[in-house]
């Protein structure tokens, strides 16, 4: 149940890093629409399936518009619905399940057209919803219900993949650090084109990472996380390569193209340089007139 | 004199066969003839056995034909393989470069390429077989004049050139014909048409449909043979606020329709079988969230890529159920060029007013098929448009026993649209009376389409025949020839398959036997009416190939035989 609704029957497990996700949306949505003069209204969010996906329904504050798919499809469905309403901001939220297996074919394509929306990534390494399976981000060798010797699948690397992928607007970020995260949502939501916000949102239940992200000096772990050193130039793409691919995980801002150009606005130019060829049905019958 | 020529150019893909059998259309359509083309080949760019076939005529045309006046065979295996079709009077004009015809006498052997290059446009062969057609048939080479000219005028500096060269080759290839002394029976002068007429395609017409009706977007991944569409969309859906895209595959389609008709916007893709396929999980999803799309459907031969470019109509279950729980998808069948433009308009319509995903049943015959119609009255076109929230209904989108005020994102009304189970704000929950209601809603919407049109004829006989698709045609060949030969018969049709029109479903149960000819192994269209309580029973074939008139006459009359047995026998 939701604070605002109490026959939605689901919930977050408690200290699940999706609180603090939902929190920082919550406020880069207000603090979007107050910049913009933009209604709520003017927003919808595409929800994948798994615990991530839930954030739609427990938005508190002014409502968004939402649509809660299908598994894997978040991407298709915000491609339909920016690409009919580019006046409409379209925001994704989804996990390593939804958007990394199941829906990691779609990555590409939304790239590579610079669709013009954000992604918000809530990653736990592990399949929450249906009760702790391996995904893609799950560790090496950790013991799952589907890796009973230990995950023998190498980890995927996600902000790797991203680059690889064409994504031209990366920002890596931790669910505790809730107004850092609201900050680069907004930035994400005002670039013009493709963006992916990816953020570790530990799984209490299943995979209890809070430790190993923020290290513990007294017990000699290492943190993983690290912030993104003050002289990487976001611009630089080899930068960010070596960013992503240094075993630990980067916070803070990784890579942003220079000059992007969104997909609804290539086609406006491309119609604008070769012209109207708008033409009625009268006109097409006439043409067929025998 | 004939009413009617049946030419058929054999040979392989990327010969021109089909281009040759449209240019014949084109020629006689121009004077007044009615045509109808039908073409099939491999799925490959060049290569493997292709033919096309133009049907020429005095009278309204119902089937691409069942022999052959003219066999036009460009190499042995073209020849081998479809002289069984030719009638006792054809002729054979054939490629004398590739082979020899050894046997019989009526046979014209034309060196086309060589004659081709002695005319001054060595891409001229086809012109050469058309002239010596022409010749055959009595058919006069100045229509064919008349055509090349105009199809030729482009504006370039050559143009003169190569409607020099063409209209050469066409004598070349008369004067070659005639000087064998060989002819077919003339045919008639045409009949001048009182009715503004146009020269169309089924994909053309469908596509036109969905404009007319409306349509915003259209997003399409390439599959035979539905790519036709999403080209002609990309080359003409074009103004404020439409959008025209290739997706990466079927289920990035189906998603993205789902994304753009959530947005407001009307949004239609095309594919075939195993894109249709891939499109179940994201149709339910539509179904449960209730958001207004179209897919055609160009039916092809089955299962997995079966027969990717040959014509078959073997969807019907799948389409109606195409995804996983309880759901019922609409479905439009068009049987004719005409029904493809009012088959998509509907189509369009249908999602619009009860909310969700309609499925518009094309087929290969009918897509790639060339047809002179009488132009649509655009006056006659019916647009609706989904019933929009004012907001007076709050976030309240799955309200009511029925359709309920569609909240656009950017206005009023903000509402999860959910494929999960959900309450009347579109938020999950797993209540059981919500199913229940949520359930009965969506299907109580179907209601709101069974008021479709159908054909009745012969209401009174206690046998009827039923079919659909794109069999409709040789069906009422077939239905024709029965009656004339004093069958006591009954015609049935409707283009609108599911939910069936109410007042055709009670006239079908008064029926002792209701025959449905369809191009399928399973029956499917006569297992959807015995589920309904008609006393259905198909007669069948697939062979990636149309009805033959003939053949479906013969077999319908010995069901009716049969039946009428055992009725006596009872």
């Amino acid at each position: 149940m939701s604070k605002r609704n109490p026959v939605y029957d689901f919930k977050w497990c408690p200290g699940c890093g999706d609180f603090g996700v939902k929190r920082a949306i919550e406020g880069a949505l207000v603090e979007r629409s107050a910049a913009l003069s933009e209604s709520i209204e003017q927003t919808a969010i595409v929800a994948g399936i798994g615990c991530s996906g839930n954030l739609v329904h427990l938005q508190e504050g002014p409502q968004p518009f939402g649509i809660h798919g299908i598994h894997g499809r978040t991407l298709p469905i915000a491609y339909g619905l920016k690409s009919s309403r580019p006046d409409m901001n379209v925001l994704i939220v989804s996990g390593d399940g939804d958007f990394l297996s199941i829906g990691a074919e779609h990555i590409g394509p939304q790239a590579k057209r610079n669709l013009d929306v954000t992604v918000v990534i809530m990653d736990n390494g592990v399949y929450g919803l249906t009760k702790g399976q391996a995904s893609p981000t799950t560790e090496l060798e950790v013991v799952t219900s589907t890796t009973p010797y230990g995950k023998l699948d190498d980890p995927m690397s996600p902000l790797e993949t991203y680059l690889a992928a064409g994504v031209g607007w990366l920002a890596s970020s931790m669910s505790t650090q809730v107004k850092a995260l609201q900050q680069l949502i907004v930035d994400a939501m005002a670039h013009p084109g493709f963006s992916i916000v990816h953020v570790q949102s530990p799984c209490t239940t299943y995979n209890d990472t809070y430790a190993a992200l923020k290290g513990n000096e007294k017990e000699g772990i290492e943190p993983m996380a690290f912030p993104v050193p003050e002289d990487h130039d976001p611009a630089d793409l080899e930068s960010a390569y070596r960013l992503a691919r240094g075993g630990r995980i980067p916070i803070g801002m990784v890579y942003e193209r220079p000059n992007s150009v969104p997909a609804h606005e290539r086609l406006r130019l491309a119609q604008e340089r070769t012209g109207s060829q708008e033409k009625s049905v009268e006109e097409l019958f006439a043409a067929m007139a025998i | 004199m004939s009413k009617n020529l049946v030419v058929r150019f054999a040979g392989e893909g990327g010969q021109g066969v089909v281009g040759g059998s449209e240019i014949l259309a084109a020629a006689a359509a121009a004077v007044g003839y009615h045509v109808l083309t039908f073409s099939t080949f491999p799925s490959q760019i060049k290569g493997g056995p292709a033919w096309g076939q133009a049907r020429i005529s005095t009278d309204e045309i119902l089937s691409s034909g069942d022999d052959l006046d003219v066999l036009v065979a460009l190499n042995r295996y073209a020849y081998d393989h479809n002289v069984e079709e030719l009638s006792e009077q054809g002729v054979v004009v054939y490629n004398s470069e590739e082979f020899e015809v050894e046997e019989g006498g009526r046979a014209i052997g034309l060196p086309a390429d060589q004659m081709a290059r002695d005319s001054g446009n060595p891409r001229a062969a086809n012109m050469v077989v058309i002239g010596a057609v022409a010749q055959l048939a009595g058919f006069p080479l100045k229509y064919l004049e008349t055509f090349v000219t105009k199809r030729f005028t482009r504006g370039r500096p050559g143009d003169d050139k190569i409607i020099e060269g063409n209209i050469a080759a066409l004598h070349m290839g008369a004067d070659e014909a005639a000087k064998t002394g060989l002819s077919l029976e003339g045919l008639e002068d045409p009949v001048p048409s009182p009715d503004e007429r146009i020269l169309i395609k089924g994909f053309e017409a469908a596509s036109l449909g969905a404009i007319a009706a409306g349509l915003d977007s259209f997003i399409g991944y390439p599959i035979s043979p539905a790519t036709t569409m999403l080209t002609y969309m990309e080359e003409f859906l074009h103004g404020e606020g439409k959008f025209v895209g290739q997706s990466s595959s079927e289920i990035e389609s189906i998603a993205a329709l789902v994304g753009g008709g959530f947005s407001g916007k009307k949004i239609m893709t095309s594919t075939a079988g195993p894109g249709l396929s891939l499109m179940g999980e994201g149709l339910g999803l539509a179904w449960m969230a209730e958001i207004p799309l179209v897919v055609v459907d160009v039916q092809r031969g089955g299962p997995a890529t079966g027969l990717p470019t040959k014509t078959e109509q073997s969807d019907l279950i799948t389409a109606m159920n195409p995804g996983h729980g309880d759901m019922s998808v609409p479905i439009i069948a068009p049987g004719s060029i005409e029904e493809a433009f009012w088959g998509a308009i509907e189509a369009v319509n249908w999602a619009e007013r009860y909310q969700g995903p309609v499925i518009m049943l094309s087929e290969a015959s009918i897509a790639e098929r060339q047809q002179d119609i009488v132009k649509p009255d655009l006056a006659q076109v019916n647009v609706e448009t989904r019933l929009v929230s004012d907001g007076s209904t709050g976030n309240e989108r799955y309200v009511g026993d029925g359709v309920a005020p569609f909240p656009v994102p950017g206005g009023p009304g903000a509402y999860v649209a959910n494929g999960s189970e959900h309450d009347e704000q579109g938020d999950t929950t797993h209540l059981p009376e919500v199913h229940v209601t949520q359930t009965h809603r969506r299907f109580k919407k179907l209601e709101l389409l069974a008021n479709g049109s159908y054909e009745a004829e012969q209401t009174g006989a206690s046998i009827a025949i039923l079919p659909w698709g794109g069999s409709k045609g040789s069906a009422r060949g077939a239905y024709l020839e029965l009656t004339a030969a004093g069958e006591d018969l009954a015609w049935y049709y409707t283009m609108f398959l599911n939910p069936l029109p109410t007042e055709l479903l009670e006239e079908l149960h008064g029926k002792e036997l209701v025959l449905v000819p369809e191009l399928n192994y399973l029956g499917q269209l006569s297992q959807v009416l015995r589920a309904q309580g008609v006393n259905a029973h198909s007669v069948t074939q697939y062979t990636g190939l149309p009805f033959k008139v003939r053949d479906l006459r013969d077999r319908l009359a010995e069901e009716i035989r049969a039946r009428s047995g055992k009725l006596a026998a009872v």
